[in-house]
């Protein structure tokens, strides 16, 4: 039940009163509160700090330690006290949940020691308000994968059996692993460098020769360029193959980023060495030269901090495109304002608007390189406004994106995200599972048979030990209080899978299944009293003895009704029959109305004489013995 | 100075910049709409209620009995005076398999005497104190008031055929038998068999406390709440 509107219980019985007249049946009787004791303020004594509560507001929730007699362990009788040895600042939020129905998550609390603690007292993390969740969600996450991070650093340790290629494997992706790796990992990146700068010099004007002018050195030293990028094509070559080879999955390798690199590397030298003959493409042939540049991402394999910065531009690309959108938005804006602002000066660079997208670039950007200034009194106020605007559009994405280089440095997020749909919708399904036990816990315990109403009338120590299950008297009430209302309705509360059947067994049903009653109280009196017995064969109920589960018939159809006298009162004879009847106070006496078919079921034709037979056999039956599901065939 | 059209847009940009920067510095008042800020006053309530003697005369709880009842009230609406909103999610809690909103509102307008919107504790304590320590007849006359929903004095077919879906809805969709349309309509003309003595197609409440009295399985439930607090 929602234990936080408790308080609300009796108010809710009280207004139950508006049924009664409207209720054909008569009302199953009212659960007596067993210890009649005045609520009572308890000392919770928690490492030396002492908590005093009601205990009512304990006995809100009673699944958990605090509310259950599982805390009577923790008496201690000197004192009187229930004392715990646990930290008291984490108690405070649990005793917190107690009184207001909502467990907070305190944030400067421990989230390992904050879930310890929930452990003990028996409390679910799930219940933990919405305002405190993403908190706390978020800190275990962290935690999660710090833990996570530590394993995987323990995990490097030589692993028996791997052949070759798993070896090698190994040695690329971590050249620690080895004395061999660790020179490979060195090679190449000498070989990385030696080529980047290669490339750069190349263009350096070196030396003129008295009778040309400038000529680089790649034109002048041409041999000598050309065996060093043949040298280091061939060294990256064979780094690829190698990696291609030693890779688990060929495929995925070739697919990733780093691979794409290297063949981005060394493809410009090859299709240099079939093309060069040809003059026309030349010009694409210096094109690809540029290609040779990418050479330096190789070098991301060998730093963590360029590997990191490449994650965080990818996972900030809404944060990119949101700067670019609204940079060019301005820019736009802007272009066309100084373009219509200087048309009326005399030369003006400001020929056009995509002509003034460079100014208005270079303005918001506040390089102001100066080869465009707008010359009239409104392009000048304009163009102020402008480089102010630019500084504030481009420094409000930037504080985001380096917080998320930041974070992305522990975290990996697209696994993240994936975890946190499971996750959400793992919390869900346990916090509407835990609200609708309080209606699976009404219909388990009709299962059972155990309306604690009834065992407590006059005597009610046997009926005590008779209950397997002792539900808290808030629990009882509750329950009580629904069976005031399938009363009144006449009609009963099921699940899920029994409606699915009722509603099948419904549309097989030709006819209704009401035989004609000798009573003179009909429609929902007679309804209310045998429909319900007639379910409990259904139900697998604890002590249902071999007699009446012999009386389970499969097939649906015609059943007797038990005409009933409901008594006056709760007559002494009733009272007698205090734990057979149950609650079927009305069905005392059964009166068969209808002729059967003779169907082989037993003693339970006779209802008189059993009514009578079960006051001396003391078990908790139903009164199916009263009724017969006759079968049609 | 020869101001021609953009010239004297950018002016005015100028102009309207200096006066925002003039209200920043509190130089220039602003004028906002403050009604915004006066509805805030106006959600706040908060109600205390009368004293403990008071209360005490005036129903026939006793102070303990008050004592608890106000803390579990005040527990659950700290603002002292419940809405119908507020209502009808509480009431709801305890019948998680149907929708208690519309008997819980019926409730509402029984509690809320005065006919103000909110319950505050001294509705709520005298109605309670009808309910569990009033007599038979205060009882049954509280019934009545619930179900004549217009407060005319009469309970109509239309009037308990809403109660009566009330009801009913509070029991949801799974339920043994099925819920049929015409149950809550049948169920009505029971009721009118039952206390439309003198079948003018109406309830007085003559008619009702009359019929219930002579009931007795009506009498008997009326007693069945008594222990409650």
């Amino acid at each position: 039940m929602a234990a936080g509107v408790a308080a609300w219980l009796p108010f809710a019985r009280a207004a139950a009163i508006g049924w009664m007249p409207v209720a054909n049946c008569p009302m199953p009787i009212a659960p007596r509160d067993q210890s009649k004791r005045q609520d009572e303020l308890i000392v919770l004594n928690v490492s030396g700090r002492r908590f005093q509560t009601w205990r009512t507001t304990l006995e809100r929730y009673p699944d958990t330690l605090l509310g259950s007699s599982e805390k009577e362990f923790f008496y201690n009788e000197e004192t009187k006290e229930y004392f715990f040895d646990r930290d008291p600042d984490a108690f405070r939020s649990v005793l917190n949940f107690y009184r207001t129905g909502k467990l907070h998550y305190p944030r400067h609390e421990c989230i390992s020691a904050y879930d310890e603690e929930l452990a003990f007292f028996g409390i679910i993390p799930e219940i933990i308000g919405d305002c405190c969740y993403e908190e706390y969600k978020d800190r275990k996450r962290e935690n999660a994968e710090r833990l996570m991070d530590d394993q995987e650093e323990n995990k490097d340790s030589k692993l028996p059996h791997m052949n070759f290629r798993e070896t090698m494997w190994r040695a690329f992706e971590n050249p620690h692993t080895s004395t061999m790796a660790l020179v490979f990992y060195y090679v190449t990146g000498f070989f990385i460098a030696i080529s980047v700068i290669t490339n750069v010099v190349e263009t350096v004007p070196c030396g003129s020769t008295p009778n040309q002018k400038d000529v680089p050195c790649g034109e002048r030293y041409t041999v000598a360029f050309f065996c060093m990028d043949t040298a280091c094509v061939m060294i990256f070559t064979v780094e690829y193959l190698m990696r291609l080879f030693a890779a688990p999955s060929r495929y995925r390798f070739m697919r990733s980023v780093m691979s794409i690199i290297d063949v981005v590397a060394i493809l410009p030298y090859y299709i240099g060495l079939i093309m060069t003959n040809n003059e026309d493409v030349s010009g694409a042939f210096v094109t690809l030269r540029v290609f040779r540049v990418f050479r330096i991402f190789k070098f991301s394999r060998h730093s963590q901090g360029l590997r990191i910065l490449g994650y965080t531009l990818k996972s900030c690309a809404s944060e990119l495109g949101f700067l670019l959108f609204s940079l060019t938005m301005a820019i736009i804006i802007f272009a066309t304002v100084m373009f219509y602002a200087e048309k009326g000066s005399t030369s003006s660079k400001f020929t056009s608007i995509p002509a003034s997208f460079w100014y208005t670039i270079v303005t918001m950007t506040t390089l102001g390189y100066g080869d465009m200034v707008p010359k009239t009194i409104a392009g000048k106020i304009f163009g102020s406004i402008c480089s102010l605007s630019g500084v504030l559009v481009i420094a409000l994405p930037v504080p985001v994106i380096v917080s998320n280089f930041s974070r992305i440095y522990h975290q990996n997020q697209r696994a993240d995200k994936r975890r946190a749909q499971k996750v959400q919708k793992a919390r869900l399904a346990r916090i509407r599972a835990a609200k609708s036990g309080s209606s699976t816990a009404f219909l388990h315990s009709k299962r059972n048979g155990l309306f604690t109403g009834l065992p407590q009338l006059q005597g009610s120590e046997e009926g005590d030990q008779q209950l397997n299950k002792t539900a808290s008297l808030l629990e009882s009430q509750h329950h009580h209080l629904l069976h005031c209302l399938e009363k009144t309705t006449a009609h009963e509360f099921v699940d899920e899978q029994l409606y699915e059947q009722n509603c099948l067994e419904g549309t097989l049903q030709s006819c209704p299944s009401r035989s004609p009653s000798l009573s003179s109280q009909e429609g929902p009196t007679s309804t209310c009293c045998c429909r319900r017995s007639r379910k409990n064969p259904h139900l697998p109920s604890a002590g249902v003895p071999p007699t009446c589960q012999r009386s389970l018939q499969e097939l649906s159809a015609i059943h007797i009704q038990c005409g009933d006298q409901p008594p006056l009162s709760t007559s002494r004879s009733s009272l007698n029959m205090k734990l057979d009847e149950g609650s079927r106070l009305n069905c005392k006496t059964g009166l068969i109305t209808t002729a059967i078919i003779s169907v082989p079921t037993p003693p339970a034709i006779s209802p008189e004489g059993d009514g009578q037979s079960l006051t001396s056999t003391n078990v908790q039956t139903p009164a199916s013995s009263n009724v017969v599901k006759v079968s049609a065939l | 100075m020869n101001l021609e059209g953009l010239e004297m847009i950018a002016v005015l940009v100028v102009v309207v910049l200096f006066v925002k920067v003039l209200e920043q510095f509190g130089l220039l008042e602003a004028s906002y709409d403050d009604s915004v800020e006066d509805e805030l006053e106006m959600s706040t309530v908060r109600h205390r209620p009368e004293g403990l003697e008071q209360l005490e005369a005036q129903t026939k709880f006793s102070r303990k009995e008050l004592q608890i009842l106000y803390r579990g009230f005040k527990n659950e609406c700290p603002s002292g005076v419940v809405n119908e909103d507020t209502f009808k999610d509480i009431y709801s809690q305890f019948f998680p398999q149907g929708d208690a909103s519309t008997y819980a509102h019926f409730l509402f307008n029984a509690f809320d005497t005065d006919h103000n919107g909110s319950v505050s504790f001294e509705d709520f304590v005298m109605g309670l104190s009808i309910l569990l320590r009033g007599s038979v007849q205060e009882k049954l006359n509280w019934a009545f008031n619930l179900y004549d929903i217009n407060k005319d004095g009469y309970i109509t077919k239309e009037e308990m055929l809403d109660i009566m879906k009330s009801i009913y809805d509070m029991m949801g969709k799974c339920t043994y038998p099925i819920l049929k349309e015409e149950t809550p309509r049948q169920h009505v003309e029971i009721f009118f068999q039952k206390m439309d003595k003198n079948k003018d197609g109406v309830v007085t409440i003559d008619e009702f406390i009359d019929c219930c009295q002579n009931d007795e399985n009506i009498m008997r439930s009326m007693q069945l709440f008594e222990n409650v607090i």
